[in-house]
């Protein structure tokens, strides 16, 4: 087998709660990414998956520390380097998309130009280059027009338009991890339905892994061929996409995946009544004391 | 509410001024008008006479705490005059738009094209000088920003799901305005008024000091630096304590505004993760 | 189906847009909602689904009066409720009320959630011991506590602030609720409790719903009937059996595949017509595959709506 492209190993991120103490936020989370996987991180507000991607791409914000484990990306532990180092690493191999699409693009600065930049700091590209380059980078992001999209500013595109540039920007210099942080949530379904597709053709294409964080199952399910499921900061379950929505084991994803209404079940079912979460939980605070992680060999998909 | 360093000294400076004006009557040793006495004029301070005499032979430091209650009367009541227009006009013309809005964004223009001093001297020079006339004055022409304030908060609390909900529930505009409204944007207003209080203590020096504001013999800080304008280099102290006290107090309200922005602020407040 | 309690025909909803230019010049009509015609009858939920712009919510705003309609006529059980000739807003909300979106912002941050409740019904003349009742009655209903009513909204999670939205929407009894994407906001596993609190809800009261929603799984779930809108029009409507099981239009169809649903991308279950793409009848006003939006600022042109089957019609251009 091959060594993982990222491995977190029992990573603990605190809050800082007066008195030397720390309010954890995460508690104990591993998981291993291999070069070319696509990896899930599913949970609702609060369970610690962007934090989790936040400490993977170098960016806690304080007052939140990791307070322990480590960060493997390629055998070398991402919370030991210098911010020089982990500037470096950023953007270069290890790129991000987030959220909301209006707020990560400058909004004074042509997009043909925030790619060029891209170019600029990590290939050491000329600006004429990099821009030339922009105009590729938004082709190869399936922008009609590209070079006069490249002139255009972030305010004169539409929602699904801007997620593009980002993937652009984040696919520019060809990342070994690709972070997409909820990257669609903002976005109509029909355009979620075309980002989605791009991502997973272009990381597909070039070999680039994913860590994909999402608070929605079938999101995640249409992208990733391995889930993590997180709640309140630990990882509870992780298996195979396809083993773990056909035997979720956890009592936590059991409830998650019944509290879905499932499009079609109606048709052949009837109108069910949707699983409450609560009345299948007893206790939930006793939820992080059970995890199951299924190990990679087994039923690894062909 | 989160206790920073502007909100702690700016609260303890205003509540000096406040003290100061409201228990004047105990704490000045003598009377800040009628104790004159041509054979103690211009005396530096001493024992008797903290803050020295002025040229009349007043005890200094009763006149400044007598002004206080000049300072203090005419910020409150003049913020209060500028909050009440400034609140009314941007709430209306945030809230029913149209002409009305077209008016009001006119005449918060023009108001803030001309200089506020300049047209409290107007206002002065038309009512006469004196101390109510100060407060219309200054009560006129610093509502602007308010308005300005109180109108973009409107325009956003207006599209707020509660605020629909209140139109939908059979809520007359009025009462949506004043309790849906109004008090989600009492904290800029707040704020806005303590640091117009400020301002307007300057402004009153001023006007004071060019004697449009309060009149002779009655104390007020910027009349005191009128009288001491001709024996500065004689008597120094008669210019001084005045001049400190309005840096003071304004400080105060300054500061005052500013803790009170931070701890008002939502963004400011730490959040539950 | 009994006599249906809200009508609604042929609205339109224009908005002036000041364009650029000098002295206004460039002055542009934005098409908000064209010519839309549905009924509601007495103890259904109608869903209406379509993107952000489509016109779902300036249709949904307008039934509440609040958003006023440029033409076209909306009757609440044969009244008139939009336009002149219209109730005061005191007697029309008792006709309609609206559960929003983001509970975060649904609530007045300064009233705890009695003040929120009494406030209403004091206007409609209901206080003192029955108000009071009513309000505890409500607040089981929707599964808190009285108790919970002297708190203020920022002490409630998400889910509970929704249910506190619902009792707002349902203390003054009215026979029709707006729920706009009540549940898009809340995490999974809140959803599903507010989900199956809102069929509680329409099952004990006989309550009418009409939904606004992006999220076709919900749609499927609670609807009886469907209206998909696209660019200010309906372009097809009917049953959600006929909708999900045999949606006409391309953009229906593209809307149900773009659902990201775990059945449907893992390959089992689902719908059908996931699988199964037949190719867009000719006529069709718009580009199979949706990329040619329409222009907001030229009316759209002509169609109409042709019956496909019992209740089902789907627009057609006009021959």
């Amino acid at each position: 087998m091959t060594d993982p492209l990222l491995e977190v190993k029992d990573l603990h991120v605190g809050l800082p709660a007066g008195g030397g103490r720390m309010y954890p936020i995460l508690q104990g989370v591993s998981f291993k990414i291999m070069p070319g996987e696509a990896f899930g991180l599913v949970g609702e507000s609060g369970s610690g998956k962007s934090v989790t991607s936040l400490a993977t791409m170098g960016l806690l914000k304080r007052p939140l520390r990791a307070t322990g484990g480590e960060i493997l990306f390629r055998g070398r532990d991402l919370l030991k380097l210098s911010r020089r180092e982990m500037r470096k690493l950023r953007g270069d191999r290890v790129a991000m998309i987030f959220q909301e699409p209006m707020t990560a693009l400058n909004p004074l600065v042509t997009v043909g130009r925030q790619i060029a930049e891209m170019f600029y700091l990590h290939q050491g590209k000329s600006w004429a280059e990099g821009e030339k380059l922009a105009v590729e980078a938004l082709a190869n992001v399936r922008v009609p027009n590209p070079d006069r999209r490249a002139k255009n500013y972030p305010h004169q595109m539409s929602g699904g338009l801007r997620q593009r540039v980002m993937i652009a920007m984040a696919m520019a210099c060809d990342p070994d991890l690709l972070i997409a942080d909820e990257p669609t949530t903002a976005l109509d379904v029909t355009v979620q339905a075309e980002v989605l597709r791009l991502i997973k053709e272009l990381c597909t294409e070039r070999g680039t892994a994913v860590l994909f964080i999402s608070h929605d199952l079938g999101v995640i399910a249409s992208t990733c061929q391995r889930v993590g499921v997180m709640y309140a900061g630990t990882l509870v379950e992780e298996n195979w996409t396809e083993a773990l929505f056909a035997d979720p084991r956890h009592e936590y994803t059991r409830g998650l995946l019944g509290a879905l209404p499932r499009l079609g079940s109606r048709s052949s079912h009837g109108r069910q009544r949707l699983v409450d979460i609560d009345s299948i939980i007893d206790d939930r605070s006793k939820l992080t004391q059970t995890r199951f992680i299924s190990p990679r060999e087994e039923g690894a998909p062909a | 509410m989160r206790l920073g360093f502007n909100l702690v000294f700016g609260g303890f400076l205003t509540a000096l001024v406040i003290l100061a004006g409201a228990l004047a009557p105990w704490l000045a040793p003598f009377d800040p008008v009628l104790d004159a006495n041509l054979m103690n004029a211009e005396l530096p301070p001493d024992a008797e006479f903290w803050f020295g005499t002025d040229s009349q032979g007043r005890d200094v430091y009763s006149r400044i705490l007598y002004g206080a209650q000049i300072s203090l009367t005419v910020g409150i009541v003049s913020q209060i005059i500028n909050s009440v227009i400034g609140v009314t006009l941007g709430m209306t013309a945030g809230y029913w738009g149209g002409w009305w809005d077209d008016l009001v964004n006119g005449l918060t223009n023009v108001m803030l094209a001309i200089p506020s001093l300049i047209f409290a001297l107007a206002v002065m020079a038309v009512l006469g000088p004196g101390l109510v006339s100060l407060l219309i004055a200054l009560g006129l022409t610093n509502w602007s920003w308010t308005c300005r304030i109180a109108r973009s908060s409107t325009l956003s609390l207006k599209s707020q799901g509660y605020v629909l909900a209140a139109q939908s529930l059979g809520y007359s505009d009025l009462r949506i305005m004043f309790t849906q409204i109004l008090p989600n944007m009492m904290g800029p207003i707040l704020v806005m008024a303590t640091l117009g209080m400020g301002s307007a203590v300057l402004s009153e020096a001023a006007l004071s000091f060019l004697g449009l504001g309060i009149q002779p013999p009655f104390p007020s800080w910027g009349s005191m630096l009128t009288d001491a304008r001709e024996m500065i280099q004689l008597a120094p102290w008669v210019a001084i304590f005045p001049g400190l006290a309005i840096f003071l107090s304004v400080l105060g309200f300054n500061l005052l505004g500013d803790g009170l922005r931070d701890s008002l602020d939502p963004h400011m407040r730490t959040r539950k993760v | 189906m009994s006599a249906p309690i809200l009508e609604v025909d042929n609205l339109h909803v224009r908005f002036p847009i000041s364009g650029g230019g000098i002295l206004g010049t460039g002055k542009r009509t934005l098409y908000a909602v064209t010519g839309v015609s549905f009924s509601l009858a007495k103890g259904e939920c109608l869903s209406i689904v379509g993107e952000s712009g489509c016109g779902k919510s300036t249709t949904a705003l307008s039934i509440m009066g609040l958003q006023e309609p440029s033409e076209g006529t909306i009757r609440f059980k044969g009244k008139p409720i939009a336009g002149p000739g219209a109730p005061s807003r005191m007697a029309r909300a008792k006709v309609a009320q609206m559960v929003f979106q983001d509970p975060y912002a649904s609530l007045n941050p300064r009233q705890t959630v009695n003040a929120s409740l009494a406030q209403p019904l004091r206007l409609h003349g209901i206080t003192g011991s029955e108000a009071a009742d009513r309000i505890a009655k409500m607040l089981r209903s929707v599964g808190l506590t009285p108790e919970q009513g002297t708190r203020y909204p920022h002490e409630f999670s998400g889910g509970q602030r929704q249910r506190i939205g619902i009792a707002r929407a349902l203390i003054l009894e009215p026979e029709i609720v707006v729920l706009d994407e009540p549940v898009s906001a809340l995490d999974v596993s809140i959803r599903a409790q507010i989900i199956n609190l809102l069929l509680d809800l329409q099952d004990d009261f006989g309550l009418s719903y009409i939904m606004i929603s992006h999220d076709l799984s919900v749609v499927e779930h609670m609807s009886d009937r469907v209206l998909v809108m696209f660019f200010s029009q309906i372009v097809e409507q009917g049953g959600w059996k006929e909708i999900f099981e045999n949606p006409q239009h391309p953009y229906t169809r593209r809307l149900i595949d773009a659902i990201p649903d775990p059945d449907v991308a893992l390959g089992h279950g689902g719908v059908a017509t996931g699988v199964t793409q037949p190719a867009a009848p000719a006529g069709w006003r718009f580009g199979s595959d949706g990329s040619t939006a329409p222009n907001v600022f030229s009316p759209p042109e002509p169609s109409e709506l042709v019956d496909v089957g019992p209740e089902h019609k789907v627009r057609l251009l006009r021959a």
